[in-house]
């Protein structure tokens, strides 16, 4: 209960921000095109002056200090591969609600092979 | 859903985003199992852990994965470059194995299996969602954009 409980928490925060940072860059545009014209200083301006990026890297710093404290009291073999798959999984979703990416039937089967193969490692 | 191909060079940030992420996660391993137990009652000693050597190295190479990953988004969908770091769940059962001598199950060793069968399955798709209009763009933009036509 309590590994399912901290795994479940790096997830959240982790899913949270991903999808806000996802948000962010797609907003910004394509950072290569960006470096392309403005340099590496107006690519790195671009990312530093969107507010939303900004709140994204919140939850991930949250996510981040969950991960720390799962990792002080369990197993890396079971806190990395579990958090990462299981977010993948939420991802999809939230990808799918928020950023209207197109997750076809591969991605869902994808995602229902991913959510047995947590179980399994979970096991 | 358009084909969107992508170029060599960004092929080489998504295997940056695969082998900085789980190496990143083993130095932090490392790192956190060397330090005494921390307790929700202490939280400052998560914050002491961040200037250990150990965890120092791991946050220098997560964020080699964040610079990588940040760019990789500004042109994939994000479903597509999480399974970027399926890979990764390998490289971390190896480590987890040969480096931190933490015994890996025959269970844990089909679960990885799985996880990247999967995640190579859904890599072979497009990378890029193509959307007619911006909608997430205008609809977090702070001022509306104006188009010169008037609504009727």
């Amino acid at each position: 209960m309590f590994a399912a409980a901290t795994i479940a928490a790096v997830v959240l925060a982790s899913t949270t921000g991903e999808v806000l940072t996802a948000a962010a860059m797609k907003s910004i545009g394509d950072l290569d095109i960006i470096r392309a014209k403005s340099g590496m200083k107006g690519a790195i301006r671009a990312v530093l002056t969107s507010p939303l990026f900004f709140i994204g890297v919140f939850f991930l710093a949250v996510a981040f200090f969950s991960l720390l404290f799962a990792l002080n009291h369990l197993n890396l073999s079971l806190v990395a591969p579990a958090s990462a798959s299981l977010t993948l999984v939420t991802n999809a979703v939230a990808g799918k609600i928020f950023l209207k990416e197109n997750v076809d039937r591969r991605r869902w089967a994808a995602a229902v092979l991913v959510c047995v193969g947590v179980y399994l490692l979970a096991h | 859903m358009a084909q969107h191909r992508l170029l060599p060079r960004q092929y080489l940030i998504l295997g940056l985003v695969a082998v900085c992420a789980p190496l990143g996660d083993s130095c932090l391993s490392r790192g956190m199992t060397a330090m005494p137990s921390i307790s929700l009652a202490h939280p400052a000693g998560l914050i002491a852990a961040v200037f250990t050597p150990w965890i120092a190295a791991g946050i220098a190479l997560l964020i080699g994965f964040f610079a990588s990953y940040l760019t990789a988004l500004s042109w994939a969908d994000l479903t597509f470059v999480l399974p970027a770091t399926a890979i990764g769940n390998v490289i971390v059962e190896l480590l987890s194995k040969f480096w931190l001598h933490e015994t890996i199950s025959l269970e844990r060793w089909a679960g990885v299996v799985l996880i990247t069968l999967g995640v190579s399955f859904v890599a072979q798709g497009p990378a890029l969602t193509q959307h007619p209009v911006p909608q997430l763009e205008e609809s977090l933009s702070e001022e509306p954009v104006s188009t010169g036509v008037q609504p009727r």
